[in-house]
């Protein structure tokens, strides 16, 4: 039996039992209120153990490219099929998606009283809207999952969120929805063009991989897919959803946003830009490097001036999500790994900030740096935590986020000597925030009149002890995840001989 | 056997650091004190062991340890290496030594600190990343040692947090030396790009089989001398180093004179074949160090706070061991680092104890005649300001710093073919530092110990900490005499350690070197004496009121001055656009769309309602017009019909 299609089924069965583990216990004050959290739990760790399984199923010499495919016809006339693929790539995207979801559930998820079970339900499909935008392979399925991860976010940012709630929500809604419908017309413009060209109408991607496209025409559709990754990355001028998002949006969902849903643009761009139209995307590069660029120094321009720690936390995820962009474009191998080495670590450091944000906002109930005052006298557990996630997330080598950086940093050097020296000082600015950051929040005076506090407890703390050697590992050992999150190379040349690579 | 002592070096006191960050607030202030110190020390046996192992092996020889790779890719790899020559010896005998002894001394200053765990967690994990930085065989791994000491140094001098002026100055360290990482790292990159691995051995292959081209090595050059700059506090860098006194005693000691700052001089060293075939970096280190040694003793002249003079007497020195790399004599470098690190260890520690036993009191003008009441403690700050101040034979710093003079005068700089820069010149300024030196350590050792009790002092000062202050005292006297100027016994234990091929004669320097070099400290002490020590002084103070004087006392203006030209700016502009322009253009576009959809809209109802109300009352009032005319009486109605008919007949009639 496939494993894939459990795989992404199973946190939206999982999510339906939280809900109505809810409806059969709705008495407020029962021991089992928290029914929804448990069937949360359970589906996460059946969703971890069949992702364990599949990962060492599959040895590390594995035989070829991709670990599993799955195949399964859904609107044959269309050419429309269910179909889903995993290469190392994804695998470890999904992997960082259900690390951090266990830190939400660990830490923040629980502070969602109202209404739980809907919201765990929202949460977890989320969870498969994500998990099956790294799987599809067929660009329709591939589009309903990315809009399908879009609308729960929604009202888990409109229903749970903070005091400008429906204004960030319905920003994010128009950014992503206006240019997922771009997107959409790109898919359809290469399935007609394969159409016209072949006579076969099919949405799969290997075969569309092959179509021929006139330059102007690839450019075209390779623009649309662009636009609608780079909002969700995001590239620089299309990220004013983002700070409002991530500030307003509820802890777990702030997670889950910067965490992974950050990353289903990146992995988007690696998927389909760069390896569905290679020549134009290589045309586009010097474009796209000089958005990178100005994104990683804007964000962290922009990031040393706010006094909002949720929104200088994503002002920084734009700054390395700029990394991210950079190194993909650089053409070579070395820069798209980095890009992957910064999107895991990425999603660790900033993923756990956002913890740490929405910890203090639930004791201090203020996000703004001037009225939390000192914490590390009060709540030296937590202080020390956000540290360590501030220093990794400032390029500290050692970390993963400096594995990520110094080989985009590299890799942009091969191809320009000064847009990597310009692209240095966002290190600097990134000092500055972060340390800026710690010595507002964590290591300043306690101020007055602050209410007596409760630090982290133990289990709270072993789950960041795990991110943290997570990120350790990621910085002083990347060597296993650059050979095994590569993505599978299928750009033309190879998809013949994956043609026959139905298990 | 060096595979496994040498990761055990280094993990000595990083497991220290873990055992103490995860207990903290648990165990008590002595068992923390107790498992930093058996941290160190282990590794400081270590260090001693694999020394011995290292000196008996052959004499190139050395001990490597590859313990995994980091990243290997096509194009570039590196490795988590690390490599025991002779040079990374003697940074770390040095390192773990004289940590060793601050970690003892420290055990007992800070036993009282509420955070006494976090302070030595934050030590150990600096002697672990410092040792991770001088054993380090990639350079990408040395850049690990290298940020870890730049962030313990933060967590150190912010140490003491309640009061926001530590934590800025701790912000200022990092900020100023993250910038010179920042050039380092790019430095990293063109030599990554040129020879696909960062390998040292790799690297320095390279650059002497002429691999790489002349101007891209000037370019690494420069990029890593930046770097060096800025963590070592030479000019333009040295703001930062005399703030960074805002941490405890024992930090300032340990990372800001004897170790931390001197990794620049050793990175140099270490790369000192690739700088040589730099002239004009070279020159440039040359003439920065000697700018630096004028420019740390003059402001360390004028300093009133005894912390403050010793940092800017450490600036002083690391000018001249940077003189010394851009000379190429970075073997005196070393010597002058090693020397360095105990006497100004000495002082920094005898200054600690000083502080604390006199109220917390640092202005060495209220401090004031303290030979009386601690004889022990005046013993061994003149020891190490006769050591710093390099008086002739019995101390170690005269030594060095011969060293450094006898191979400053021959250097010669072949700038351009028609520009050569002499080293007399620059032997010059550094005989006229070491005659400053003298002259400000001496009005400090004057001022403090000699002529009125100031204040009122208490307690004694523990044995734990006179242990190590001893210690220190006996290597800042003797620690000099392995290495001796050519006119003395032929005794160059040192340079024979680190090059022993190369020959040790300077044959062809004249003797009078060697007695200027003797003369002038003494010169300095003199004239120290006439102005501050007789019981009379000339001068209790410089006259504050000079204004060159009240300007110098604040670093050379020059903090004030990068106040004004960067942070100033700086911080207006992110002031500026704190809020996001560009969320700012966008939304606003769309609020202008949705203002002016409504406008329409408003506009459309407005004159479809206007035009139905006008619709409506036309109606109206012709209903009301014609429901006049049923008014109900006969008569009208007959004559309307009668005037109808009428009417009728005469259109029939007349059409």
């Amino acid at each position: 039996m496939n494993p894939l299609p459990a795989l992404v089924l199973l946190p939206f069965i999982g999510g339906g039992l939280a809900w109505l583990a809810e409806r059969i216990q709705p008495a407020p004050s029962s021991p089992s209120r928290n029914a929804s959290w448990w069937a949360m739990l359970a589906t996460l760790i059946v969703e971890t153990l069949l992702l364990a399984w599949i990962t060492f199923s599959h040895p590390t010499s594995h035989t070829g490219p991709w670990l599993e495919h799955f195949s399964m016809p859904w609107v044959p006339t269309m050419g429309i099929a269910i179909r889903l693929d995993m290469d190392g790539l994804s695998l470890s995207l999904i992997w960082l998606s259900l690390i951090l979801c266990f830190l939400c559930a660990c830490l923040a998820t629980r502070q969602a009283t109202v209404k739980a079970g809907t919201f765990h339900f929202l949460f977890l499909t989320t969870l498969t809207g994500i998990i099956g935008t790294f799987l599809a392979t067929d660009l329709f399925l591939f589009f309903f999952f990315w809009e399908l991860m879009l609308v729960p976010m929604f009202v888990l940012i409109a229903v749970w969120g903070h005091e400008d709630r429906q204004r960030a929500a319905l920003k994010f809604f128009m950014f992503t929805q206006g240019s997922g419908l771009l997107m959409l017309l790109s898919i359809l413009g290469l399935v007609i063009t394969h159409d016209r060209e072949t006579g076969v109408l099919t949405f799969d991607y290997f075969t569309l991989a092959q179509t021929h496209l006139s330059p102007t025409l690839s450019m075209l559709l390779m623009l649309g897919f662009f636009i609608a990754f780079a909002v969700k990355l995001p590239i620089v001028p299309a990220h004013v959803w983002l700070p409002n998002a991530h500030t307003q949006a509820p802890t777990a969902a702030s997670v889950l946003l910067a965490g992974i849903l950050l990353k289903t643009g990146g992995y988007g761009m690696i998927r389909f830009n760069v390896m569905l139209f290679p020549d134009a995307a290589m045309y586009f590069a010097p474009v796209a490097m000089g958005l990178g660029v100005v994104g990683v120094l804007y964000g962290a321009w922009l990031s040393c001036a706010q006094e909002d720690i949720k929104r200088l936390i994503a002002y920084s995820s734009i700054s390395h999500m700029g990394f991210v962009v950079l190194g993909i474009f650089t053409g070579s191998r070395m820069g798209m790994q980095g890009a992957i080495i910064q999107m895991l670590a990425h999603g660790l450091s900033a993923g756990s900030l956002f913890l740490i944000a929405g910890a203090i906002q639930d004791r201090l109930h203020t996000r703004d740096m001037h009225r939390i005052g000192g914490l590390w006298t009060a709540m030296p557990r937590l202080s020390a935590t956000g540290l360590f996630f501030a220093v990794a997330s400032l390029g500290m080598p050692g970390l993963g986020n400096f594995a990520g950086e110094f080989l985009v940093l590299l890799a942009t050097w091969q191809v320009s000597p000064i847009i990597a020296t310009v692209t240095t000082v966002g290190l600097v600015l990134a000092a500055i925030y972060a340390l800026r950051m710690v010595n507002r929040v964590f290591l300043a005076a306690r101020r007055e009149g602050q209410p007596p506090l409760k630090d982290l407890s133990v289990p709270q703390m072993a789950a960041f002890a795990c991110a943290m050697i997570f990120l350790i590992v990621l910085g002083l050992h990347p060597q296993p995840f650059m050979t095994f999150s590569a993505p599978s190379p299928l750009s033309v040349m190879t998809t013949n001989s994956l043609g026959g690579h139905v298990p | 056997m060096g595979e496994i002592l040498l990761p055990l070096l280094i993990l000595s006191p990083l497991a220290a650091s873990e055992i103490l960050f995860i207990s903290a607030g648990r165990i008590s202030a002595r068992a923390v004190g107790t498992v930093a110190c058996a941290g160190v020390g282990l590794s400081a046996v270590i260090s001693i062991v694999l020394s011995v192992l290292l000196l008996s092996g052959p004499a190139t020889g050395l001990l490597q340890a590859t313990l995994w790779p980091w990243m290997h890719i096509a194009g570039f790899s590196a490795d988590i290496a690390f490599m025991l020559d002779r040079i990374s010896m003697v940074m770390i005998l040095v390192v773990t030594i004289v940590g060793l002894l601050i970690h003892i001394y420290a055990a007992s200053y800070m036993r009282d600190d509420p955070g006494v765990a976090r302070f030595f967690g934050c030590m150990t994990l600096f002697v672990a990343s410092m040792l991770v930085l001088v054993l380090a065989s990639d350079l990408l791994c040395l850049f690990i040692g290298w940020e870890g000491v730049g962030l313990c140094s933060y967590l150190l001098i912010g140490f003491w947090y309640d009061n926001p002026v530590n934590t800025a100055a701790a912000r200022k360290a990092f900020y100023m030396t993250r910038m010179g990482d920042t050039a380092f790292l790019c430095g990293l990159l063109l030599l990554a790009t040129a020879v696909g691995s960062l390998h040292i051995d790799t690297v320095l292959a390279a650059v002497t089989n002429g691999q790489i081209a002349p101007s891209a090595l000037n370019m690494a050059a420069l990029f890593i001398l930046i770097g060096a700059l800025a963590k070592s506090a030479q000019i333009p860098f040295q703001t930062w180093l005399p703030d960074a006194m805002a941490g405890p005693t024992p930090t300032s000691a340990l990372i800001h004179a004897a170790t931390m700052v001197t990794a620049g001089v050793y990175l140099i060293a270490r790369l000192h074949d690739l700088f040589a075939q730099a002239a004009p970096v070279m020159a440039l280190t040359a003439v920065l160090g000697a700018l630096t040694i004028l420019m740390g003793a003059c402001t360390a002249l004028v300093q009133s706070d005894l912390k403050r003079i010793l940092a800017w007497s450490t600036i002083s020195q690391l000018g001249y061991m940077f003189l010394a790399l851009g000379c190429g004599v970075w073997q005196a470098a070393l010597f002058h680092l090693m020397t360095h690190a105990f006497f100004k260890a000495l002082l920094f520690l005898t200054a600690g104890a000083i502080i604390v036993r006199t109220h917390h009191e640092q202005d060495i003008f209220r401090l004031g005649g303290l030979r009386h009441t601690m004889p022990g403690l005046t013993a061994a700050f003149v020891t190490g300001a006769s050591a710093l101040a390099g008086l002739p034979l019995v101390t170690a710093g005269f030594y060095s710093k011969e060293m450094i003079l006898s191979g400053v005068w021959p250097a010669h700089f072949r700038l351009t073919h028609e520009l050569t820069l002499n080293g007399h010149f620059l032997w010059g300024m550094a005989l006229l530092g070491a005659f400053l030196t003298a002259l400000y350590i001496f009005r400090c050792v004057f001022i403090v110990f000699f002529g009125k009790s100031g204040t009122t002092t208490r307690g004694q000062t523990s044995r734990l900490m006179t242990i190590p202050l001893g210690c220190l005292c006996v290597l800042s006297l003797c620690g000099g005499i392995i290495e001796m100027p050519t006119t003395f016994p032929p005794l160059h234990l040192f340079s024979a350690l680190l090059d022993p091929a190369a020959s040790h004669s300077h044959a062809d320097e004249p003797g009078w070197l060697v007695l200027a070099g003797a003369v002038v400290p003494l010169a300095g002490l003199a004239v120290a004496w006439v102005l501050w020590g007789r019981p009379s002084p000339v001068m209790r103070e410089m006259p504050g009121q000079a204004v060159v004087i009240r300007f110098a006392r604040t670093g050379e203006g020059i903090d004030m001055l990068y106040d004004r030209l960067f942070v100033q700016p700086f911080r207006f502009l992110t002031w500026l656009t704190r809020h996001d322009i560009l969320d700012y253009i966008i939304t606003g576009t769309g609020r202008l769309t949705r203002t002016a959809s409504t406008s329409v809209l408003r506009a459309r109802t407005d004159f479809l309602g206007t035009l139905t109300l006008w619709g409506t009352s036309g109606i109206r009032e012709t209903d009301r017009l014609l429901g006049q005319i049923q008014n109900g009486r006969v008569r009208w109605y007959a004559a309307w019909i009668a005037g109808g008919l009428s009417a009728g007949l005469a259109m029939a009639m007349l059409s």
